[in-house]
């Protein structure tokens, strides 16, 4: 029986300096902060790294920016983060902002093996001033290329030895895109079960794009509530 | 089953709303049609949903993958894996459902999206929006901003008819960068109701208390006025 669980140590082994690495999440929810943590233990520097936002001050991928370990930032807002914001203000970080939508597009087309997406989002504006345009039936489109990335990182809610994934609510948001689109994807999982007991109707990411299943021992604080966002 | 909000006395309380907003947020709410998908951005149209009544089922969408997305949690019942796009932790209705980012924007982009609230910098007479940079000043990302503003099948500006300097925000040409073309449908403010048309900016409704002498001065673009009395709200 196949079986890809490894140590978080094991599957972080051949992240290189200077690779690119996909981070799932949308704020706290889908965020692999277990793995975020492995990255910063383990030193790994000069990263392009691609998520939705960066988490906020402090936590998840804030602390690897922080920490100087990335050279460009790859996402949509960073609305809640006043201390990436600054750091992209005084240059020490490079920031290339995307539609939301287009973001997850343009990682989708990456992981579907095509090479960019056409789009008339932004057409009238700064965002798309310096990119290449195409005619489609007399409509001017922006041509967003696709994106993939050395590694991504994943995080699930249950998962099968082979790496059939399942997420919950809103922790889904960018996982399965990002798990189709990079050469190595590492998930961490808050439970396993065994193969053949997760439904097939409800996996949402197929096991043959998921290369390291990484189970968490413990759901530390930094994946609960947090109080400022609270009534 | 569609879940709706009781109208309940604005809770003023949790965050420190001045009146106008809430004035804003109510007047807002009537532009819904029962059975709509929409999306609230953030600032005053969060609070839009509170004056939504039981008679006006609506399905509320948030980009991070919901449709169904009720009320705020109460204390103590948050889920850590359910929030909204702004982060705060929010309940579901009956009927909900969740997807991945790209579903939740083909949702938007597809056309599926009936109506998008959305607050601003400024607003031109011909409907260009601009509300997500002020360059050297402040450049958070765009978000799903543009998205829903170029592709919403309706959107409605709700905002203070000024900037905090008093400047107007509805003018003949928008300075700052845009966010989308000719996109804004209605523009609601504590001031007035005031339509897009293709003639130019139509003054819809005048708010209780307010002369058109005010309005008009606090708007920098060409009002047209209608011969019969405005309707007050």
């Amino acid at each position: 029986m196949i079986d890809k669980c490894v140590s978080i140590d094991q599957a972080l082994e051949n992240v290189r300096d200077g690779d690119c690495v996909m981070v799932g999440g949308f704020g706290v929810p889908g965020t692999p902060f277990s793995l975020i943590n492995g990255l910063l233990e383990k030193g790994t520097r000069g990263l392009t790294l691609i998520k939705n936002e960066a988490n906020e001050d402090g936590m998840g991928l804030s602390r690897l920016i922080e920490a100087g370990r990335a050279r460009k930032l790859i996402c949509s807002h960073l609305g809640l983060n006043a201390t990436v914001i600054g750091m992209m203000n005084r240059n020490e970080i490079e920031v290339e902002f995307y539609p939301q939508g287009i973001l997850a597009e343009k990682i989708r087309a990456g992981g579907a093996g095509l090479m960019g997406i056409l789009t008339d989002i932004g057409v009238d504006t700064i965002l798309t001033e310096k990119k290449q345009r195409i005619d489609v039936n007399g409509r001017s489109a922006v041509v967003e290329p696709a994106l993939r990335a050395d590694v991504a990182l994943i995080h699930a809610h249950r998962a099968d030895p082979f790496g059939n994934l399942v997420y919950q609510k809103s922790a889904r948001n960018f996982n399965p895109l990002m798990a189709t689109a990079a050469d190595t994807v590492i998930a961490e999982v808050e439970a396993i079960v065994d193969t053949g007991d997760l439904d097939p109707e409800h996996v949402h990411t197929p096991g043959a794009f998921v290369d390291h299943v990484v189970v968490m021992e413990e759901i530390t604080s930094e994946y609960g509530v947090l109080e400022h966002h609270a009534l | 089953m569609w879940w709706s909000w009781k109208r309940s006395r604005p809770n003023t309380g949790y965050w420190n709303i001045t009146p106008y907003k809430e004035k804003i947020a109510q007047r807002a709410a009537e532009e819904i049609a029962a059975g709509q998908v929409i999306n609230l951005g953030i600032g005053i149209p969060t609070l839009i949903p509170k004056y939504l009544t039981s008679e006006k089922p609506v399905f509320i969408h948030s980009e991070n993958g919901i449709l169904g997305m009720g009320p705020r949690t109460q204390p103590g019942k948050e889920d850590r894996n359910l929030i909204d796009a702004g982060g705060n932790y929010v309940s579901l209705v009956k009927g909900a459902s969740f997807f991945d980012s790209t579903l939740s924007f083909a949702l938007v982009r597809g056309g599926r999206l009936d109506l998008a609230f959305l607050g601003t910098l400024e607003v031109s007479e011909t409907g260009d929006l601009a509300n997500w940079i002020i360059p050297g000043k402040f450049s958070p990302g765009i978000g799903g901003g543009m998205e829903l503003a170029q592709k919403s099948r309706r959107l409605v500006v709700t905002s203070t008819h000024t900037d905090r300097k008093g400047r107007p925000k509805i003018r003949r040409k928008c300075t700052l960068p845009l966010t989308a073309k000719g996109c804004v449908d209605t523009i609601i403010t504590e001031l007035a109701v005031i339509d897009v048309t293709p003639e130019g900016l139509v003054l819809r409704e005048i708010a209780e208390g307010t002369a058109l002498n005010e309005v008009i001065q606090k708007t920098d673009a060409p009002l047209i006025i209608p011969r019969r009395e405005v309707p007050r709200f």
